[in-house]
């Protein structure tokens, strides 16, 4: 990762199975983000898909780091998480396929649109991951050729 | 529309939020599926919805929303309604089902 005296580094710990702190992280990026004066429908586009990802490790890893970087080009978001992984990437991105439990059903999780939500709202998503090892994420929205939504 | 006037024309109970009631509505979204509110809703829309756990409150935060309805006179959890005082986000409650009171809102905001 280059670091440049324009760019700027953050990273945060995601706790799994937290629902009561699950979209805090989000939130946090999102509150910055309009510190630094990134434009609003970037803004939205990025808060859409951190929540997503932040979900997405409060239900099924065991814990992650997020790499926040913010440069003149682009805001790159990397999840890596520790846990279960992803056997069936292709499957996974499917709409509405989940692997979520009742429970997570019933408060209104696990309609099996997370991923697809992320690669929706990113410029550019890539997932990487090694089952019983843990899933990798990387979002990235570009800032000086606004993608419109 | 204001939505102190929502409040009152759809005798809506408010739990949280006080200072923030003279937001401007712009619009309701009905659904009970977050994944759904956090890619659909748009800014300042009213959420109606049956969850009543706290994690509705970061997503109202997360987008912008006016406020959230709970219908079918659920009672949020207690986490909730102190996360939404601490968010300031509006929390409001009524015995009305999701249909009545987006066809009520629905109706009132189209006068």
């Amino acid at each position: 990762m280059g670091s440049s005296e324009n760019e700027f580094l953050k990273r945060y710990e995601i706790e799994s199975h937290d629902f009561s702190r699950a979209g805090n992280v989000s939130t946090q990026i999102k509150e910055l983000l309009q510190e630094i004066g990134i434009d609003s429908s970037i803004i939205r586009r990025a808060a859409i898909a951190t929540y997503e990802a932040e979900m997405n490790v409060v239900m099924y890893a065991d814990k992650a780091e997020l790499f926040l970087t913010v440069n003149p080009e682009r805001i790159h978001i990397r999840i890596e998480d520790k846990g279960q992984g992803i056997k069936d990437i292709d499957l996974a991105m499917q709409e509405g396929f989940s692997t979520a439990t009742h429970e997570m059903r019933e408060m209104g999780f696990g309609a099996g649109m997370g991923l697809p939500n992320i690669k929706r709202n990113a410029d550019k998503f890539n997932i990487s991951s090694i089952p019983g090892k843990g899933t990798s994420v990387d979002i990235i929205f570009c800032l000086n050729e606004t993608k419109q939504k | 529309m204001n939505l102190n006037t929502i409040i009152k024309k759809l005798q809506l109970n408010v739990l949280s939020g006080q200072e923030n009631l003279s937001i401007d509505v712009s619009s309701g979204y009905t659904s009970d599926l977050l994944s759904d509110v956090i890619a659909n809703s748009k800014e300042k829309n009213l959420w109606i919805t049956l969850q009543i756990h706290q994690n509705i409150i970061a997503v109202a935060k997360l987008k912008d929303l006016a406020g959230i309805i709970i219908v079918n006179n659920r009672e949020p959890n207690e986490d909730t309604i102190e996360k939404a005082k601490e968010e300031k986000v509006p929390l409001l409650c009524t015995s009305l089902m999701a249909f009545e009171v987006s066809g009520k809102l629905y109706t009132l905001m189209n006068e």
